[in-house]
């Protein structure tokens, strides 16, 4: 019950989904079997939603380091929350507000925080120590100048950076990814059969 | 003083608070890091529950589709991870989920990220659309010289000795190469929402609080 249950749902879920797509007169199990799996899914989420507030709360009795910033996420979360479910989250909204002038500004800072950290790894990835260092170093020049406006000023237009960077992006730069894509396919396939036929069994967690 | 202009002014700070980062971690990184973590997890709790629980849970269920009491039951299950004691009854639910999520991939990635790829990289090593074409012909040669020594660098039950070694080793130069590019392309990316930032706190800070100020 505890063991065999759930590898055999994964059985029969696996292969029903694998089945039907050899069979279009069964493509209706994927699209209902798909609706499920959001509405797991999200159970998922409140999991995770749960368990954040859990650990908040926690902190907070405890009067664990850092215990104050708590206070702030637990407010902006159930704000958030409470005002998104009972009133709505379409445009003019307050909910659409706190997004456009708290989400958004702060996603977006995070993002081009890293910005700066990337400038950083730069300097330690860019020095060429050997030829395949050097490689990194000139395709990330050239496709960084090339996509600035620099790149077709004064002398520089002479270099065509413009267009190596593209034709280092179309070709070059697809080939290496198109190797990664190769081998992690095989790869998603290869586990994936494995948690079906029940060889992986990490997500049962510890028993 | 408007409510979109309260916003902006909010916005601003807290835009701040995330770059005063770069001095050291401090109360007000922490203050927005942890609001950021907050409204987030709001943000998404009401995200999914007007756009998948009410579609997909409630709606079917009012009009008597009761087969959706499955993923509801398989749902609950996942909440008793919480619990300790019957964490194990979580399998089931995850079970589910595992199961959507090999079933689905299998077949998406060995589709598209597989055979598509491979089928892309067959190509003509001598291009004679419209006649002999130089330009065309070198890049059909690099992609697929480079995606089969890419390849190979990958297979590891062998060791990269000899021929396999060799091509092992050009497959690493364009994988480099291919990591130069994206981390060039990332690096731009970056620069350009850092540069979309310093728009917002010139142009819509900055200028209307002192056009505001100066009762221009």
């Amino acid at each position: 019950m505890k063991q065999r249950l759930p590898l055999l749902i994964t059985l029969i879920v696996g292969l029903t989904l694998i089945v039907q797509f050899f069979s279009p007169g069964l493509s209706f199990i994927q699209e209902r079997f798909t609706n499920w799996f959001l509405v797991v899914i999200v159970f998922a989420f409140l999991l995770g939603f749960l368990s954040l507030v859990k650990v908040n709360i926690t902190k907070i009795k405890r009067r664990s380091e850092d215990w104050g910033y708590s206070i702030p996420l637990l407010i902006a979360l159930f704000t958030m929350a409470i005002i998104g479910i009972g009133w709505g989250i379409g445009e003019g909204t307050i909910f659409n507000w706190l997004f456009m002038n708290l989400m958004v500004p702060m996603s977006a800072t995070m993002f081009s925080l890293l910005a700066f950290f990337v400038a950083s790894a730069a300097y330690r990835a860019f020095r060429a120590r050997n030829l395949e260092a050097a490689m990194l170093l000139i395709a990330a020049t050239i496709v960084m100048l090339g996509r600035v406006p620099i790149s077709s000023a004064g002398f520089l237009s002479y270099l065509k950076l413009d267009a190596i960077a593209n034709w280092i992006m179309t070709y070059p730069n697809t080939v290496g990814q198109r190797a990664i894509m190769i081998g992690a396919a095989l790869g998603v396939v290869a586990t994936s059969l494995r948690i079906i036929l029940g060889i992986e069994r990490a997500y049962m967690g510890e028993e | 003083m408007s409510i979109d202009f309260i916003g902006v002014w909010i916005a601003a700070l807290l835009t701040l608070f995330i770059f005063s980062f770069l001095y050291k971690d401090n109360p007000f990184y922490k203050f927005a890091e942890y609001l950021y973590v907050g409204i987030s997890a709001g943000y998404f709790a009401a995200y999914y529950y007007h756009n998948v629980m009410v579609p997909n849970l409630f709606v079917p269920l009012q009009n008597h589709q009761f087969d959706y009491l499955i993923p509801l039951v398989l749902g609950i299950t996942i909440l008793f991870r919480l619990f300790p004691k019957y964490s194990w009854v979580s399998r089931y639910g995850f079970a589910y989920s595992v199961a959507m999520g090999a079933g689905i991939n299998f077949i998406v990635y060995l589709q598209a990220n597989a055979m598509q790829q491979i089928n892309a990289t067959i190509l003509p090593l001598i291009s004679l659309e419209g006649g002999f074409n130089l330009g065309q012909t070198i890049s059909n040669i690099i992609i697929v010289i480079g995606v089969s020594a890419g390849l190979v660098y990958f297979y590891f039950s062998k060791p990269h000795k000899g021929f396999l070694g060799s091509t092992a080793r050009l497959g690493i130069w364009f994988l480099m190469i291919s990591f130069g590019a994206s981390f060039g392309y990332t690096v731009m990316a970056r620069i350009s929402i850092l540069i979309g930032r310093m728009q917002f706190l010139i142009n819509d800070w900055i200028k209307p609080t002192i056009a505001l100020i100066s009762g221009s």
